[in-house]
């Protein structure tokens, strides 16, 4: 240790940092993150639960997990988009010409592997021509998406013709939604994934400590892996006792991590974040700025897509209403009711998890409750204002605390 | 120490301009601007609104280019094209508006475009590797007496003062010679202001060179050893801070003392 250094810093070596304190300097600073969707949710379910006792069964939440799918696979799109301080109106039509264009080809003997190849590819091209206009022609995202979603309806329309409502016969197809996890995986995975959580932070730990730099103290990285091990066994344990861990719900969330990783832990999610927080800044130094948004509106389009897919298997078929109805609305809706901000830079996809939960437990629970429309949709454009208003309550008090 | 008020005569400057000359459309911005910078010192850029101070920063940033007029950079011409050029040169600027993303932390925005990464999935996803930028932005700041919360505070919640550390901070790290500031302290109050100064005369004490524009004499005072003062385009004066009073080099600003070149 170099004795000349001031008393101050020799105490600061090895500091270690509680997980509370780090949680309090981040409310304090305004980045609420997911603390008030996970507040909402739990309201949410013990109201529902208050009225309706099956609410929180094992059979309803496991129908939950198929009824979000869907939706989060649509928002973790979005999420991107909003990161950048962009919209994509698009994403549900998307999703349905990718149901379409599944279900034909499944339909005309193409293999399911091959099918579900072509959706995607489909979903890839319309994110590149979206993602062009936008980039390069520089037309508002908003005009474009908009006008694409009308184009693509209208595609839909024309790929399904005459039948109207096209069904999959296709037996792996349709399994997707109807296949579980036997308990010994879900367990193998369960424990596989406080593993890799544990691996993870206890090497970031010590990666720190050997570079001179304070770390997370070792109770709040133990209480950490202890919350995902609950979490984890509860989440097995609830599903076990229906019909085992959906099988879709494991895409979702595969998708989910794996897209949380890319946005914290990679140069390109670092970038992404900085497009949306400053995009002049972002240009000065030396970011590629035109790539990074050109792969951004072409992995929410794939988005879509794998949504599509998902909603296809789901539903059995593909229809004019597949990727319509209020699908769009719910999407954005779960990624701004997870937290993410309408101007860019904030959020992540665990937040559009988090949406998409809240998002699916309404309308569950106002299935379940036998509510007609006209009150779930008053219910949720509630929830969106008021998730939306949380959103510009925060930024301005930011912008009030910073400068 | 470095820093010298009177450039050794026999040391080469890290930049000479020589000459510049540069219009946009009918409006003459620079008729004829010469500058030099040692290693080590801080050259003030003064003059009146529209003496073409910005503009002459622009140039030798790379964001314009001149009409006519030689660039030296170490004794070498060079010619600096785009603001990609100037930072291969070793030039960084630090904008008037700063640059950063307030929705990043410190760290991420010393390294912004720049990350320390190892690759990943090649050629698409490159790793970050935080606790080495963490690590080798510590001494940096540390050298510069920059004290600044945890480097994962996001920049948004840091004061002007602050910010201003940080995208100075961020030239040091790039390992620049030469740090242009355009009125680096123009928002900021004293204490803050204060902070700024130092941390100017610290790059000096490291040896690099500084170009400030600032409109307050006060500050330029502290902190210059040279006076640059430009008039209509035109270097009008340049003193040695040690031989001249603010009252001549606000009289040459506004052209009612004759031009004296000294240095
Ligand atoms: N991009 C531009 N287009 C046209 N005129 C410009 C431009 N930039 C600067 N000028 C003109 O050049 C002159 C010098 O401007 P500038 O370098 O910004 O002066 P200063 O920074 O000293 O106030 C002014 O007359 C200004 O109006
Ligand atoms: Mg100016």
């Amino acid at each position: 240790m170099n004795p000349t250094a001031n008393p101050p810093a020799v105490e600061k070596e090895r500091k270690s940092v509680s997980l509370l304190d780090a949680w309090r300097a981040r409310i304090r600073s305004g980045e609420l993150g997911l603390i008030p969707v996970l507040i909402g949710l739990a309201v949410i379910w013990l109201v529902f639960q208050s009225i309706n006792g099956h609410f929180l069964s094992s059979r309803n939440l496991s129908n939950l997990v198929l009824q979000i799918a869907t939706i989060g696979m649509l928002g973790v799109g979005e999420t991107f988009i909003l990161l950048l301080g962009e919209i994509d109106l698009s994403i549900a039509a998307v999703s349905g010409v990718a149901a379409g264009v599944l279900v034909q080809l499944s339909v005309a003997g193409v293999s399911a592997w091959l099918a579900i190849l072509a959706a995607v590819l489909t979903g890839a091209v319309i994110g590149l021509f979206q993602g062009w206009w936008v980039t390069y022609v520089g037309v508002p995202s908003f005009i474009v998406t908009l006008a694409g979603s009308l184009g693509y309806q209208g595609i839909l329309l024309a790929m399904l013709g005459q039948e109207g409502t096209v069904p999959i016969s296709d037996k792996f197809l349709l399994s997707i939604e109807s296949s579980y996890l036997p308990a010994w995986l879900s367990w193998v995975l369960a424990a596989a994934v406080v593993a890799g959580v544990a691996w993870n932070v206890s090497r970031t730990r010590q990666d720190r400590f050997s570079r001179g730099l304070d770390a997370a103290s070792g109770a709040s990285i133990g209480m950490r892996i202890a919350l995902t091990a609950i979490v984890a066994a509860i989440v097995v344990l609830v599903m076990d006792s229906y019909r085992g861990v959906p099988v879709m719900g494991l895409i979702l969330l595969v998708f989910v991590v794996f897209f949380g990783f890319v946005l914290q832990s990679t140069q390109f999610g670092r970038h992404v974040y900085a497009l949306g927080g400053n995009a002049e800044a972002s240009r000065r130094a030396g970011i590629p700025v035109r790539t990074i948004r050109m792969a951004v509106f072409t992995l929410a389009s794939v988005m879509g897509a794998i949504g599509g897919i998902l909603g296809a298997s789901r539903l059995g078929s593909a229809s004019p209403a597949s990727g319509g109805g209020n699908l769009l609305m719910d999407s954005i809706a779960a990624a701004v009711i997870g937290g993410t901000s309408l101007f860019g830079g904030r959020g992540s996809v665990y937040n559009a998890l988090a949406g998409a939960l809240v998002i699916g437990s309404v309308e569950n629970g106002m299935d379940l409750l036998s509510a007609p429309s006209s009150t779930k949709y008053m219910i949720e454009g509630g929830i969106l204002l008021i998730a939306v208003t949380i959103d510009t309550l925060t930024r301005r008090r930011r912008q009030r605390a910073g400068r | 120490m470095q820093s010298m008020a009177r450039p050794a005569p026999d040391a080469t400057p890290v930049l000479r301009v020589e000459h510049l000359r540069k219009s946009f459309g009918a409006v003459q911005a620079l008729t004829d601007v010469s500058l030099d910078v040692y290693p080590g010192e801080v050259v003030a850029l003064v003059g009146d609104n529209g003496a073409g101070k910005s503009t002459t920063i622009k140039i030798i940033s790379g964001v314009e280019t001149p009409d006519e007029g030689r660039i030296f950079v170490d004794g070498e011409e060079v010619r600096i094209d785009s603001p990609a050029a100037a930072e291969r040169y070793g030039i960084q600027t630090v904008y008037q508006d700063l640059a950063l993303c307030d929705n990043l932390d410190i760290v991420s925005n010393l390294f912004l475009g720049r990350e320390i990464t190892r690759p990943l999935v090649p050629p698409f996803l490159r790793l970050l590797n935080k606790s080495a930028m963490e690590e080798r932005a510590k001494p940096v700041l540390d050298s510069l007496g920059i004290r600044l919360p945890a480097l994962s505070t996001p920049v948004a919640s840091l004061s002007g003062g602050q910010r201003q550390t940080v995208a100075v901070a961020r030239a040091v790290l790039w390992g620049s010679k030469l740090v242009l500031l355009d009125e680096p302290t123009a928002a900021l109050g004293v204490a803050q202001t204060r902070q700024v100064l130092d941390l100017i005369l610290r790059l000096k004490d490291k040896g690099l060179g500084v170009i400030v524009i600032s409109h307050n004499m006060h500050d330029v005072f502290q902190v210059a050893d040279r006076i640059v003062v430009l008039r209509l385009g035109r270097t009008a004066g340049v003193f040695d801070k040690a031989s001249v009073t603010r009252e001549h080099v606000v009289a040459v600003m506004t052209g009612a003392a004759a031009e004296v070149n000294g240095a």
